[in-house]
């Protein structure tokens, strides 16, 4: 907000500044569209300085994983992209982050209709007390869609999307509780993608789930990709090479190093990169 | 970055395991160079014993091939390794199977060195197998001597000692078929020549692909089937020698 860009999303590539991380800009021109635009990103909770001066572009129908340890800032980079973080008292952010040429922290920017374009799947899946059919139609209902075959379409293309139709089509009015937690947890992605966001942030989406409801998590992540932006924090490393095309290195609220996955994960380009994917002391 | 100084995993027993990994290659590599060194020594002093040894004792290195094989496959099952240590485990399964081909070709001299040694013949052409032996027995030292540091350095020095094994091969070839048209009941003697001559360039072979994998650990790229100088203009190997 301190800075307006207005340029294309073409452009922005070139915009973004020489000191950024990004070890290989030609890969992200090749996706040749970005969806995100972080520009000298600083937050603040207080007096404490939890990220400083974040640079990068998150591509478009790409998946970019944040990885690093406990407490290097990656949750709240995430949280930032939807303003999660406004909620929290004592924060404050200098910089910018661009969806797409809109600046998300100009003054006149509809807080609620921002989370409808960048939505948000939790760790813990948090279905609401209601039926499975209720939880997908929710988003659509606050926006009052209130016809009955709309919803009845967008709830069945949701869940079909988010790999749950064939276990739950049977079982619509039953509560969303009922489910197992890999499948509440597709749910939340169902109810998240009813409202055709352009962009999903996932925090950690399958560390509460056993290995079979997390592959399917990572599989529907990489069926999900073809329609959306998707950014996952995870603390699992094989499931950030498995999943993503990009992957940025963050410690003590800086990013390190942002850059193709599978070099990330080869061929790092900073050693604190390196002794954190092998497990060293760094 | 010309060779790699590791710090320690948080894992102690992952440090352990890479460690026997790094130690059990070289000691692979150790048995082969002292296999070639033996074949060396039975062409040089028709020592036919020593040549039987050789031939008979390519099995310990098929051996520890397979046990090497084994301990990267747990190593890839347990830790998943990423960056540095990936390519450590990707280069020491490549290194072993280029070793275990060296093997071979020693076995081969062997047996080859066993008939050589057998029959009274002119030792002319000795001299030329001696060289070329002695050449690629160096490279292989140095190679397993760059393994041992992980220098990449020093793996770019052996590559390029391999066009000078091809020039040497020609000249070695061209000087025994001018035996074989000198005399042509010396033919099937110096044939046995030829192919021992051909097995050291192999071997010669197989200790650059070995030079190439400890740059692809060290540099993290691929050099195989890349030019000398292409390599040297990408890491610039030889401006640091200066």
């Amino acid at each position: 907000m301190s800075k307006i860009i207005n340029a294309s999303s073409k452009e922005i590539d070139s915009i973004d500044n020489s000191n950024s991380p990004v070890g290989n800009d030609s890969d992200l021109a090749v996706s040749n569209t970005v969806s995100l635009t972080v520009s000298n990103l600083n937050l603040f909770y207080d007096t404490k300085q939890a990220l400083n001066s974040i640079n990068m572009t998150i591509p478009k129908k790409m998946v970019t994983a944040f990885i690093g340890p406990s407490g290097c800032g990656k949750s709240t980079l995430l949280r930032c992209f939807n303003r999660m973080n406004d909620l929290i008292d004592g924060v404050r952010i200098e910089g910018s982050i661009f969806l797409h040429d809109e600046d998300i922290y100009a003054r006149d920017v509809d807080v609620a209709n921002l989370r409808r374009r960048i939505g948000m799947v939790f760790q813990k899946p948090n279905p609401f007390p209601k039926s499975i059919y209720e939880n997908v139609a929710y988003g659509l209902r606050i926006q009052r869609v209130n016809n009955r075959r709309t919803l009845d379409r967008a709830v069945e293309r949701s869940l079909r999307a988010a790999a749950l139709w064939d276990e739950v089509k049977d079982r619509l009015q039953e509560s969303a509780l009922s489910l197992s937690g890999g499948q509440q947890q597709r749910l939340v992605i169902a109810r998240a993608i009813a409202i055709e966001p352009e962009v999903l942030l996932l925090d950690e989406p399958a560390s509460a789930l056993d290995p079979i409801s997390t592959l399917k998590i990572e599989e529907l992540i990489y069926e999900l990709k073809r329609d959306y932006t998707i950014v996952i924090v995870t603390h699992n490393m094989q499931q950030a090479t498995r999943v993503s095309d990009f992957a940025a290195f963050m410690y003590l609220g800086n990013l390190i190093e942002f850059d193709d996955t599978k070099k990330i994960f080869t061929n790092p380009a900073q050693k604190q990169t390196e002794d954190y994917i092998t497990g060293r002391y760094g | 970055m010309a060779s790699r100084q590791t710090p320690h995993h948080i894992s102690q027993q992952f440090d352990n395991e890479l460690n026997d990994l790094r130690s059990n290659v070289l000691a692979m590599g150790g048995l082969v160079e002292d296999h070639l060194e033996k074949v060396l020594d039975a062409l040089a002093n028709s020592d036919s014993e020593l040549a039987e040894y050789v031939a008979t004792n390519d099995y310990r290195v098929n051996a520890l091939q397979v046990e090497i094989d084994e301990e990267c496959t747990g190593i890839l099952l347990r830790r998943q390794p990423a960056a540095g240590d990936l390519r450590l485990v990707l280069a020491v399964s490549k290194t072993i199977t280029d070793l275990e081909r060296i093997g071979d070709e020693v076995e081969k001299v062997g047996r080859l060195a066993l008939e050589l040694t057998t029959v009274e013949s002119p030792k002319a052409y000795y001299v030329g197998i001696l060289a070329m032996g002695n050449h690629v027995k160096r490279m292989l030292h140095d190679v397993l001597d760059a393994f041992a540091r992980m220098d990449s350095q020093a793996a770019f020095q052996v590559a390029k000692q391999d066009p000078e094994i091809d020039a040497q091969n020609n000249a070695i070839m061209r000087q025994l078929i001018t035996y074989m048209m000198e005399d042509p009941r010396s033919i099937s003697q110096v044939l046995n020549a030829v192919l021992a001559v051909r097995a050291f360039e192999r071997v010669g072979d197989h200790a650059d692909n070995i030079g190439e994998y400890i740059i692809y650990f060290v540099e993290g790229k691929d050099v195989r089937h890349t030019s000398l100088e292409e390599m040297d203009k990408e890491f610039k190997f030889s401006a640091k020698e200066k």
